[in-house]
């Protein structure tokens, strides 16, 4: 054989011997995957299987009850909702300005990096900390109670790194070339933000708090601990009225109780039946949680349509 | 004008007119952090003429345009030190007593690759006179007009003002930059490298435009392209490593430079 035969052999067995690993990692990888998905799959079919029965519209307009076939989560996804409600006006604002200021306006000190520090660690507090943080503050310092308004304020408390951490994501995906242009005709660093950058972001700030929101919805410690009810049989005042002034805020300091804690109320009755109860329920709040997801990839797609960068 | 002034005027018209300076930086040094960048440049820039920039990359010269409109505010950690003159009220644009959305105000600025708002053209063009609290429809709608048929782009977009500044190509973006510079009616326009992203179509139609621009206001371009510079500009510096190594008239530095480097940079032996 002649010497580039020989090389060309070479290089072929040291290419396979290196491919094997290719192999084995591919097999690796795709088992690590699978348990996962798997995992996933298993239960949310067991879920469906279990729940499914259950669902009927009587199931959403029904309160809980002693008798597991006439129980239904009416109060539960109120509560959630309204929950929700309360997390979205204050998180979304205090969020997004807290985001702006430390990318916009904050000097480049080591007060910031600090206050960055601590924003990312907050992420990762326990969120039955929280739950705790708000019972001493919000339920007996502030006496808002065991209401709407705590359990929102306590979960806005939670989602907040998030939509912080988003915003500034979304301000800094914005090409500097951009801000540039802006000062360059004389805008002010106020004139730059609302007419260019938060426009811009817009995107990326919906999604973080929407990603944020459908942690929040499924969250249950925090909630029990600043001691939501578990069996309501009523709704809180309608927000809305004939009458004049229309709108009415009582909602806001009334008992509730939301999705998670009614399947955890569910759950923990020895009855079977109501643990297809607990499994229905949990299945609307999978499909709640997944459909946010839904619509904040739809929105990022619908707003970064226009941005070309 | 009496009618014994009538001979005097005719004979100056004759003659080249005198520059008047417009600007004029003096002992302008510049530092990122420690890094002095600029160092001490003394120059004028003169008005209703093209001053080109030119030098090697590194050399300083968009740090020094970038001066003009005290863009390096924007930055921490950056220091200017000596002055710049605007003329004719002898304002100092680095005196940190003056604000530098004002310097902006009456100095605007192209950048080296186009970059349009993710608006439409119309409100790309207004932008700088929103800025300035402009809102009456009927005013913003003639600066726009006037400042996209001075930026030569109103036939090609008079019909789509309300599409996207994106769907525009690279050439008609940069021409957009432009009418957004001028429709604020700037005493100086800064272009830093306006072409060095644009074909070579595009970028005869931005040199065309600033040999008509200059009628009415004093420009000042930062090129890396030497021919370029000889086409456009009345006036050349020749930077290199933060010195102003040599400053005249174009014709006069591209054909007799004085200074050795200058000479070495121009015939292409270096940089």
């Amino acid at each position: 054989m002649s010497d580039t035969a020989v090389r060309v052999q070479e290089i072929r067995a040291l290419i396979a011997a290196h491919k094997r690993w290719d192999i084995v990692f591919g097999i690796v990888g795709l088992l690590a995957l699978m348990v996962g998905v798997l995992t996933f799959a298993v239960l949310f079919i067991q879920m469906v299987i279990d729940g499914a029965p259950r669902l009927s519209w009587d199931f959403f307009t029904s309160f809980p009850s002693r008798r597991p076939g006439q129980a239904g989560i009416l109060s539960a996804w109120v509560g959630s909702t309204l929950v929700m409600l309360v997390t979205a006006m204050v998180a979304v604002p205090l969020g997004v300005g807290a985001g702006v200021y430390l990318e916009e306006y904050a000097p480049k000190n080591w007060m910031t990096d600090l206050i960055e520090i601590n924003v990312s660690n907050l992420a990762g507090v326990p969120s039955i900390v929280y739950g705790l943080l708000a019972l001493s503050l919000f339920v007996y310092q502030f006496g808002f109670g065991q209401s709407i308004l705590t359990a929102g304020l306590t979960l806005a408390l939670l989602i907040l790194p998030v939509v912080i951490v988003a915003t500034r994501e979304a301000i800094r995906s914005i090409p500097g070339a951009i801000r540039e242009g802006a000062y360059a005709l004389g805008a002010t660093k106020w004139q730059t933000t609302s007419d260019h950058i938060l426009p811009y972001a817009r995107g990326g700030i919906l999604t973080g708090v929407i990603i944020g929101m459908s942690r929040a919805i499924g969250e249950t410690a925090p909630v029990i601990t600043i001691g939501a009810l578990t069996f309501i049989a009523f709704l809180p005042p309608a927000p809305v009225s004939s009458e004049f002034p229309y709108l009415s805020f009582e909602w806001i300091m009334s008992p509730f109780t939301v999705m998670p804690i009614q399947m955890f109320n569910w759950t923990s009755r020895p009855e079977a039946a109501f643990q297809h109860n607990a499994a229905a329920a949990g299945l609307v709040l999978v499909v709640m949680t997944l459909s946010m997801n839904a619509l904040a990839i739809y929105l990022r797609y619908r707003l970064r349509k226009n941005l070309k960068w | 004008m009496v009618s014994t002034a009538a001979p005097e005027i005719s004979a100056a018209a004759a003659a080249e007119p005198a520059p008047v300076k417009k600007a004029e930086s003096k002992s302008l040094s510049f530092y990122y952090g420690d890094f002095q960048a600029l160092k001490n440049i003394s120059m004028p820039i003169y008005d209703k003429k093209v001053t080109a920039l030119i030098g090697p990359s590194g050399c300083g010269k968009s740090t020094y345009l970038r001066c003009f409109n005290r863009m390096h505010d924007l930055y921490p950690g950056n220091r200017y030190d000596g002055q710049i003159m605007l003329y004719p009220d002898n304002t100092n644009l680095l005196n940190p007593a003056v604000d530098p959305i004002e310097v902006r105000m009456r100095i605007s600025m192209v950048f080296q690759k186009p970059n349009p708002f993710p608006k439409s053209i119309y409100e790309n063009v207004a932008y700088g006179l929103r800025v300035r609290g402009e809102r009456k429809r009927a005013i913003l709608d003639e600066k726009v007009e006037e400042a996209l048929r001075g930026a030569a782009l109103w036939d090609e977009v008079k019909d789509r003002l309300h599409e996207l500044a994106f769907n525009l190509s690279g050439g008609q973006q940069q021409r957009l930059c432009i009418a957004r510079a001028l429709a604020t009616d700037p005493e100086i326009l800064l272009f830093d490298e306006p072409t060095s992203a644009l074909d070579p179509i595009a970028t005869a139609s931005i040199e065309q435009l600033l040999a008509d621009l200059k009628e009415k206001l004093t420009i000042l371009i930062v090129t890396h392209n030497m021919q370029q510079a000889a086409r456009v500009s009345d006036y050349t510096a020749y930077m290199y490593l933060g010195e102003l190594i040599e400053f005249g008239v174009t014709d006069t530095i591209f054909i007799k430079p004085r200074n050795k480097q200058t000479e070495d940079y121009i015939t292409g032996r270096f940089g």
